[in-house]
């Protein structure tokens, strides 16, 4: 008889061990979550809340959520994607996130899991606020309107990085990424393309600089799998997205 | 030469009729006229009546995102703008020349916007009035009576259409605002199989291309001197030529001529444009009114697009193509033509250019080529000139140390049609409007002639910010009392 301990998620048995969350268990079952805020390889932050489960009849996140045997997990239900649904909806309305013009399109964490939820429209009014662009680094470029707050390049930077060149400030509605420099830009912060911070956002806030829709239509990350096949935008991170690829080009050393 | 009929005297006093909206036509506009007591034409405009803004809310964005940010000015022509800023975009990156598989790619896909631009304008929105006659029962004028009229017709006007799209799509990846040209150079080349799919259709694409010239023809010369003097006005043509003077839509020298077809400039480095063209504002438009800089505000203007082009080239390219131009130059007797319906028979003569060029370039290898992009250094500034398939369309880029646009000029193909397309709609309102009551068959005339330049009204309002307004104050009896006036500066002053 197995000692495997495991948990109900839409009705299949999911095993775990001890210490496993319940998206850590079901993301190695080969259950997708949809998620933004979390990252496998890192602690989880639970911060953005897209994946909220149903647990016996209570919302729970299932990043931070601890696995328990007692558990039964809808993860897929009319009900509960209508819950994501509407935390993307907002996501959606308080940033600038104009899909046709951004870089990112096909290859954005946000956009596919708003398909994942079968998102249409953006329901709520949008909130159109005036956000800049950052781009006084050499090789990386900050969209402000795209920033959706995750937290990832804040957590890597201070402990993957150990630079902490990014710092979410203010509170509520009028959170706001910051740059660790006297002067505010990300020009004048420790950054380096090469640093772990720099390749972890999972929307089309940090990106390389001097480059942009070089992967056609059609060979981007989503265009022809769901996010629930292909798995995160950071899972598949290669050389070629790297903020290095065309970075040094015009870089300067002044 | 300008007409009289741009401002009435006494505006006050006439009576006021309203095309609004003009119909199809790309965007939004409108027709004012204005009469007085006997039917007589006293004024009569063209307005825009939307705004774009592009050269302003481009500003702050990164140079690598125009190709793409900057196609969405249009749903009918994205492709155009799409590679004029990239055109620009090369200069500041320094890519002066392009690696051949980037630059047939690029052309092949601006082919493919021409031929569908003009097949949608030919068949969907000019042949109604066309095939019909501009006083035809409007309930019948229109695309739906020619399908079910002309079905073989209308058919081959969509296939016509669906083709230009599929290569389109195929070089850059949708339909509508694709992403195929970047800095320097194109994101893929062509794969074999999507070669041998649009090999399939060239040749029956070419033989409709070919019917549609010889429908046009057969529409002009059984009204000849009716196509002929309808909306005809002379003007100036300006246009891209290739070095060696043939007919060129994507990279070429500037050439303009004048009514008697004498040089004004020719071959003229696009990056000089603005020593030979300015940009004129009107109180009363959203669109610029461009003029050559050489010959004034008053007789500077002209015209671009097909008519200008197929004015302008020494010769085409191609064959077919080639032989249709010798008999459409052959009704200017030694002369530019003038006709403003004209436009359509130049239009088709390009549209079958374009099928002759597609199937020429597909069987050239280098579209299958993996060398795609080529750079170098990074500098302030870039130009990107293209014949769109409404005219020549300018595009000006300056960006700052960090790769920001600072300053974004455009002058798209339509806008430097508005004196021209004025003047013709004047030219129509003395010629079958003047002393008579309006109808609705005589108010189609107006459009007729504007439709004739397919104008893309939604492309060409950018005049924000400098649009000069003047405020006139009258007391009950019309008397003038105090009057404001803001200059294209945007300083106010009381001119009373």
């Amino acid at each position: 008889m197995s000692t495997e301990k495991t948990f109900r998620l839409d009705g299949r048995d999911i095993p775990f061990i001890e210490g496993d969350t319940v998206m850590d268990a079901a993301l190695r079952a080969g259950e997708y979550i949809p998620h933004l805020c979390h990252n496998p390889e890192f602690p989880p932050h639970g911060s953005c809340r897209v994946c909220v489960v149903d647990v016996n009849g209570r919302h729970q996140c299932s990043c931070t959520l601890p696995a328990d045997e007692n558990m039964d997990v809808d993860n897929s239900s009319e009900a509960i994607t209508d819950v994501r649904r509407s935390l993307l909806q907002m996501l959606f309305v308080e940033g600038n996130h104009t899909c046709p013009g951004c870089e990112k399109s096909g290859a954005c964490q946000l956009q596919a899991v708003a398909y994942n939820t079968r998102m249409l429209n953006p329901h709520f009014t949008h909130f159109f606020p005036k956000r800049s662009i950052d781009a006084s680094h050499p090789e990386i470029v900050f969209y402000y309107n795209r920033c959706i707050l995750c937290g990832l390049c804040e957590r890597v930077s201070r402990d993957i990085d150990k630079k902490s060149v990014f710092a979410i400030t203010g509170r509520g509605i009028n959170s706001k990424l910051e740059f660790n420099s006297l002067s505010g830009k990300l020009g004048d912060t420790e950054l380096s393309a090469d640093d772990k911070a720099a390749s972890v956002c999972p929307v089309g806030a940090i990106l390389p600089k001097y480059k942009g829709f070089e992967v056609p239509i059609g060979e981007r990350l989503y265009d022809t799998k769901p996010i629930s096949v292909v798995g995160d935008v950071a899972a598949n991170h290669s050389a070629e997205d790297s903020v290095l690829g065309n970075a040094d080009e015009y870089s300067s050393d002044e | 030469m300008s007409s009289t009929l741009e401002t009435a005297a006494n505006p006050q006093i006439l009576k006021r009729i309203a095309i609004d909206p003009l119909t199809r036509v790309e965007g939004h506009g409108k027709v004012t006229l204005l009469q007085d007591d006997n039917n007589n034409i006293k004024q009569a405009r063209l307005h825009i009546t939307e705004f774009r803004g592009f050269e302003k809310f481009i500003q702050g964005r990164p140079y690598w995102e125009l190709p793409v940010l900057v196609q969405r000015l249009c749903g009918i022509c994205p492709v155009s703008h799409h590679l004029a800023a990239a055109k620009a975009t090369d200069m500041i990156v320094s890519a002066s020349e392009l690696t051949p598989t980037a630059d047939k790619i690029r052309r092949l896909m601006h082919f493919g916007q021409t031929l569908q631009s003009h097949a949608l304008h030919f068949f969907h929105l000019c042949s109604p009035d066309l095939l019909f006659g501009f006083d035809d029962d409007v309930r019948h004028r229109n695309i739906v009576g020619v399908i079910e009229d002309h079905p073989e017709i209308a058919r081959q006007g969509v296939l016509l259409r669906k083709f230009g799209q599929e290569i389109i799509r195929i070089t850059s990846g949708k339909r509508i605002h694709g992403t195929g040209a970047i800095p320097g150079g194109v994101n893929k080349s062509l794969s074999k199989s999507e070669v041998a799919y649009l090999q399939a259709d060239v040749q029956q694409v070419i033989a409709w291309a070919q019917d549609a010239v010889q429908l046009v023809k057969k529409v002009f010369f059984e009204h000849y001197d009716y196509h002929q003097a309808f909306a005809s006005i002379e003007s100036n043509m300006m246009s891209l030529v290739r070095p060696d003077g043939a007919f060129e839509l994507y990279d070429g020298g500037l050439r303009a001529r004048d009514i008697r077809g004498n040089s004004i400039f020719d071959h003229v480095d696009y990056r000089q444009y603005e020593e030979y063209i300015r940009e004129n504002v009107k109180n009363w438009s959203y669109m610029k009114f461009p003029f050559i800089t050489s010959l004034g505000e008053e007789d500077g203007w002209y015209r671009v697009g097909p008519l200008a082009r197929v004015n302008n080239c020494d010769f085409f390219g191609t064959e077919l193509a080639e032989q249709e131009r010798i008999q459409f130059m052959a009704i200017g007797n030694g002369l530019p033509v003038q006709s403003t319906l004209a436009f359509h028979w130049a239009r088709l003569i390009e549209l079958l250019h374009c099928t002759e060029a597609i199937a020429e370039i597909l069987e050239d290898k280098d579209l299958r080529g993996k060398e795609l992009v080529n750079k170098g250094e990074l500098v302030c500034c870039g130009t990107g000139v293209i014949e769109a398939p409404r005219g020549t369309l300018f595009h000006h880029y300056e960006i700052n140390d960090e790769g920001i646009v600072e300053k974004a000029s455009l002058i798209v193909s339509t806008t430097n049609n508005n004196q021209a397309m004025n003047e013709s709609i004047r030219k129509v309102s003395s010629q079958y409007l003047d002393g008579n009551e309006l109808s609705e068959a005589l108010l189609n005339q107006v459009e007729v002639a504007i439709r004739a330049y397919d104008p893309c009204l939604s492309c060409a309002t950018h005049a924000m910010g400098k649009m000069p307004m003047e405020i006139s104050l009258l007391d009950a009896n019309n008397e003038l009392i105090d009057r404001l006036e803001k200059n294209s500066s945007g300083q106010i002053n009381r001119t009373l």
